[in-house]
């Protein structure tokens, strides 16, 4: 449930910062960069957007672990949980 | 008044940084000198008309779908769609020498036929150069400086053709006379022939709109007949920004799209610059003619024309007014379309010499304007036949107006020869961005406005 929920919430925020994004057919476990054509200021509105809109912090260090829509999932997993539970 | 940012002019770059910063709910506030904003790419209005200074052309126009284009990627960050800019591409430009005439429109494969039927000795060697260029990072890799004259000359032989390429390329964001530096020439080269130009729908005042609407829903606050008189320093730091009227403000972060040289006059403690580092001094001179008809029905439809009197091209500030054996002539209206205020429209560009112009007093300066709306028939003459008879009502600005309404020192249009790319002042709270940043262009200031934002107030230090 909480899986199904944190990608939802990934992929509207990915919906957001690159609205001509193709998101139907995409694959979990290859980069995003690969498939989407994103770059480092793409990546930096996604986490700007999980800060504004959740609070959710993500150091520099873990940018790494935004690569795929699979390590976004269990990277976020945790933070967007607490998250969640005290909206 | 406390801000996170502040933004020194209501520029592209000062206004995309601001959107960049208020749509992550930081406080922010743009403060612009004059009544209107834009910068060195505006618009004014004269006898019930609009024209605009600076934007011949957008540079960098790619259709939708290439995801890493400049101009797709800017949209992205600031979230305005392709809509807001309304971009309407050329039809196709010329570069014209003596007997001579290169053709390009916004597909590369234009640029190649003409080449190789003007200059079929170099046709093959163009088409390395052109993979080359493809291949040449510009934007993420730093280059030690490098002569475009040799760059060129090592892969070419035709001079001609070396002197036909460097031409536009020059005249659409070259600060230094002369020669320029091969990385920069290869960002513009990509922006003007491997990528193309256009023109939005209205005119600058369609993409400057756009900047200001979004900026505002986003929540940033922009304070218009606001000039900044002084940046106060406490050790190496920004303390305080004294306004016009004698208000201050304090912010965390100051950007400063006012130039570099600029910006440092407003410091109460300038940074001690080397000998070596001087204000640019390319300016520009440009007549304005309304027409009776549109250009395209009176037989002229090419959309931009870049025009040299002799085989070399010297891109230099001239010893007099203007140097009219040289210049770009732009016709809005051969766009694809064109709003009512620029169908009419003939303009053109000539490099011209600030110091001349400033010394005039007001009587000489009309004159001075005058004589070269006369060049601007002289020169439609060429392309369309009776071009006097065609006139109904013709302006011209200078170095001197460039200067004030942008502050920039000698109306440099391009800003200084040397770039600070890290944008870093001596104070560690003030950055540069805009023209003396970077890029150049309308698209180029955007990047820059929005690429400093990133680095200095949203990224983790």
């Amino acid at each position: 449930m909480l899986e199904k929920q944190v990608k939802n919430i990934i992929l509207d925020i990915i919906a957001t910062v690159a609205p001509d994004a193709e998101l139907s057919g995409l694959k979990g476990d290859v980069r995003l960069r690969d498939q989407l054509d994103m770059d480092s200021m793409d990546f930096l509105d996604i986490v700007m957007e999980l800060r504004k809109r959740y609070k959710v912090e993500v150091p520099k260090e873990d940018y790494q672990q935004l690569a795929t829509l699979d390590s976004c999932v269990s990277y976020l997993s945790p933070h967007l949980q607490a998250a969640l539970a005290s909206a | 008044m406390h801000y996170d940012v502040v933004i020194i002019g209501a520029s592209m770059s000062g206004l995309a940084a601001g959107i960049r910063l208020a749509q992550f709910d930081k406080r922010v506030c743009v403060v612009e000198r004059h009544y209107a904003y834009g910068g060195l790419n505006s618009y004014y209005k004269l006898d019930g008309r609009e024209f605009d200074v600076g934007l011949h052309a957008v540079t960098n126009y790619v259709p939708p779908g290439d995801r890493l284009a400049p101009l797709n990627k800017l949209l992205r960050q600031l979230r305005l769609s392709r809509e807001d800019f309304d971009l309407r591409p050329q039809r196709v430009s010329e570069v014209r020498f003596p007997d001579r005439r290169l053709r390009f429109n916004n597909t590369v494969d234009e640029l190649v036929d003409s080449v190789v039927t003007l200059f079929p000795r170099d046709g093959e060697r163009f088409r390395h150069l052109l993979s080359d260029i493809q291949a040449y990072d510009d934007i993420r890799q730093e280059h030690p400086y490098q002569s475009t004259r040799k760059a060129l000359a090592d892969r070419l032989t035709e001079p001609v053709l070396i002197e036909m390429l460097l031409c536009p390329v020059m005249y659409y964001g070259c600060a230094n006379e002369g020669d320029m530096d091969f990385t920069q020439f290869v960002t513009m080269f990509k922006a003007i022939f491997l990528q193309g130009l256009a023109r939005p729908w209205g005119g600058v005042r369609t993409i400057l709109k756009a900047l200001v609407r979004r900026y505002r829903a986003c929540g940033g606050k922009l304070q218009m007949n606001c000039g900044v008189e002084g940046i106060e320093i406490e050790d190496d730091r920004v303390s305080a920004l004294t306004l016009s009227g004698g208000t201050t403000m304090t912010a965390d972060v100051v950007l400063s799209s006012a130039g570099y040289f600029e910006t440092m006059r407003l410091c109460s403690r300038p940074s001690s610059e080397p000998e070596s580092e001087k204000p640019g001094r390319v300016s520009f001179v440009e007549s304005i003619a309304v027409l009776d008809e549109r250009p395209s029905d009176l037989g002229h439809d090419a959309t931009v024309v870049f025009y040299n009197d002799a085989d070399t091209f010297d891109y230099r500030v001239p010893e007099g007014f203007i140097d009219a054996r040289s210049g770009v002539v732009c016709c809005p209206g051969n766009y694809e379309t064109c709003d009512k205020s620029g169908s009419h429209l003939f303009r053109a560009t000539w490099l011209a010499s600030y110091r001349h112009w400033a010394a005039l007093n007001s009587d000489t300066y009309t004159a001075a304007k005058r004589s070269c709306e006369e060049q601007l028939v002289c020169l439609g003459d060429r392309y369309i036949p009776d071009f006097g008879d065609h006139v109904e009502f013709v302006d011209t600005f200078t170095p001197c107006t460039i200067e004030r309404f942008t502050g920039r020192i000698n109306g440099a249009v391009y800003g200084a020869p040397k770039k600070k790319l890290d944008g870093k002042t001596h104070l560690k709270n003030l950055y540069l961005c805009g023209t003396d940043q970077g890029f150049v262009g309308i698209i180029g200031s955007i990047i820059s406005g929005i690429s400093m934002a990133n680095q200095y107030c949203l990224r983790d230090p």
